[in-house]
């Protein structure tokens, strides 16, 4: 009953007008991009580029300073790959600990875990700040890791949790008659298993910690170390309708997420349907 | 470690039900026939949710009946934050403006989202590729998405082009500094981005809808709304729940955009209790006072929260019974 009819063809483009009249956003902020100063001025938004400009993205990278655009990258990959790699190996190993041991101070832990997931973040951020102001955790990478794997955590846990709590235990049960040690079975048997959850864990942190502009605006505020977001927010304060400029900023942002997009979007788009219903 | 098994020194290990211990069947004080890593391997983690999450939001909470500043003393003034910021029509509009943002964004795109996942499940030959474009806008950053549309909404910019284009010149304004419109340019960035979210949501629900049913339904006279209703919205009730309950956390939340498109104004019109808080307790150093507006933020958030499980599994078990 469900087959292919005239109705579903114009179905089809129709959702595709729709679709293309909603990416429209996307469309002029590549083209704006690619125009030169003036032109970013004075032509129709709409309008595709004359000729293909791409001094707005030069002066972008090359501009140099406080919150120069190529460090803040670099600010935000430590940052990132650091957070994913923590969330990763502690949130992990707690998770196995606290699925595959029943005793009660697990299942405690556990409900701690769900319960820390509901909480909103806002109410911490203060003391969050003052603590890690004292210790000297703000205004550098390292701080900013330890505080987005302190943050996410809830969420790692919860989501190796329930993919342990799938995986049958005679896994382990064969590695560790076969001779190996705790430590061994997990990293050499039921992590590589994980991977799955691996990736859900790294493509929503990643997503978070990469897109973040509150948490580095307040942790990082005023330091030499910005991620990319706040250099972004400082850098397009600064240039008053340079549209084409803000523009080659906002792409440079966005490229390298949509290649990550590009390449496992199935990937990102369950983790997002399913990853998230806790 | 290569472990190489000659095939005819394998056997069959048959472990006795008895000595078999499994998360699924905990035999409570037995000793493990194995031992599932070490108790402390969680210790991290603990460690880091207790201090990050549950320390410094009680702390937080606290700080919300003070008046510190964050530098010296400060003393406990009880309710006195909080009858300032229900006494003060911009906090009071702060507020309002949250809700408004939350509920408006939760209501449009739930709706935009269940009409696109719909519209493209099942039947669609394009509809992976359509699904991948419109998920992207919600892979990007809330900022630079943001960026695009202050260009779109600006005077000069393309909406109001678009206005004059088709002989609507009488509603072309300046979209960010007009002080009803701009809160809903703010809900259109926000829709713009999360519609695709909601839709992935409501397409992983329609999933779990059985052809077979639909078509029972319709094989019995069931016209196009009667399926939907009778056969498709039951079945996709849990993504509903999931779709509300994030969208209306994160609403309630929205930052970023409101920062990079209005900063606030035009005087304080699109000031939401998120940005309250960061201008309160950062730029202005009132560390008691933004812990207070932080406070109504959560408790608004839980209420919600919890008020969202409470509607939603009252209307699961009426469903069953």
């Amino acid at each position: 009953m469900f087959r292919y009819t005239k109705f579903t063809a114009v179905r089809e483009v129709l959702v595709w007008v729709v679709t293309l009249i909603g990416l429209l956003p996307l469309y002029i902020l590549v083209a704006t991009a690619l125009k030169s100063d003036k032109e970013a001025l004075s032509s129709s938004a709409i309008a595709p580029p004359t000729s293909i400009d791409f001094s707005a993205f030069v002066s972008v990278l090359t501009a140099t300073g406080r919150n120069s655009i190529p460090m803040s990258i670099l600010n935000s990959v430590i940052i990132t790959g650091g957070a994913i790699l923590g969330l990763v190996l502690f949130g992990s190993v707690a998770a196995y600990v606290i699925a595959r041991r029943t005793r009660k101070w697990t299942t405690v832990t556990y409900y701690l875990v769900l319960i820390a997931i509901i909480l909103p973040a806002q109410l911490g951020t203060v003391p969050l700040y003052i603590g890690a102001r004292s210790i000297g955790l703000t205004g550098n990478a390292f701080g900013m890791i330890v505080l987005w794997v302190g943050i996410l955590m809830p969420l790692s846990v919860f989501l190796y949790a329930s993919f342990f709590r799938g995986l049958s235990t005679e896994y382990e049960e064969a590695a560790v008659i076969d001779g190996a040690s705790p430590v061994q079975a997990f990293f050499r048997v039921v992590l590589p298993l994980m991977a799955p959850a691996t990736g859900t864990v790294a493509i929503l942190a990643g997503l978070i910690v990469w897109n973040d502009f509150f948490n580095s605006l307040i942790f990082l505020g005023g330091s030499t170390t910005q991620t990319l977001p706040v250099a972004m927010y400082t850098y397009v304060g600064g240039l008053v309708s340079a549209w084409n400029k803000i523009f080659a900023v906002v792409i440079i942002s966005m490229i390298p997420i949509l290649l990550f997009y590009m390449f496992a979007q199935k990937r990102f788009i369950q983790g997002f349907a399913g990853g998230l219903k806790g | 470690m290569t472990v190489t098994i000659e095939k005819d020194t394998t056997r069959t290990l048959t472990v006795p039900p008895k000595a078999r211990r499994t998360s699924q069947r905990p035999v409570r004080g037995g000793r493990p026939l194995i031992s599932y890593g070490q108790w402390w391997w969680a210790l991290p983690a603990i460690l880091l949710v207790l201090g990050v999450q549950y320390a410094a939001t009680l702390t937080g909470g606290f700080f919300a009946f003070t008046n510190w500043t964050g530098l010296g003393s400060f003393e406990i003034t009880g309710f006195d934050n909080f009858a300032k910021i229900f006494a003060d029509p911009q906090l009071l509009g702060a507020v309002w403006n949250t809700l408004f943002l939350a509920f408006g964004s939760v209501i449009i795109t739930n709706v935009l989202g269940l009409l696109f996942a719909l519209a493209i499940n099942r039947t669609l030959k394009t509809r992976y590729i359509l699904r991948t474009l419109l998920f992207m806008p919600v892979v990007l950053s809330p900022l630079a998405v943001a960026y695009v549309w202050k260009f779109i909404f600006q005077f000069n910019g393309p909406l109001n082009g678009f206005l004059g284009a088709i002989g609507l010149e009488s509603l072309q304004k300046t979209w960010l500094a007009d002080p009803t419109w701009s809160i809903w340019a703010i809900l259109i960035t926000v829709v713009w981005q999360q519609t695709g979210f909601t839709m992935v949501i409501y397409l992983a629900g329609l999933a779990s809808v059985p052809v077979e049913v639909e078509e029972a339904a319709a094989l019995d006279g069931a016209g196009v709304w009667g399926r939907f209703w009778n056969v498709v919205v039951p079945a996709i009730r849990p993504s509903i729940a999931i779709a509300t309950t994030l969208g209306l956390i994160q609403g309630l939340r929205i930052f970023d955009q409101i920062l990079a498109l209005t900063g606030g104004g035009p005087a304080g019109a699109t000031e939401t209790l998120a940005t309250e808080v960061y201008k309160n307790a950062f730029s202005l150093g009132q560390f008691g006072f933004g812990s207070a507006l932080a406070l109504v933020l959560t408790v608004i958030i839980l209420a919600f929260a919890i008020l969202q499980q409470y509607v939603t599994r009252d209307r699961e078990v009426g469903k069953v019974s």
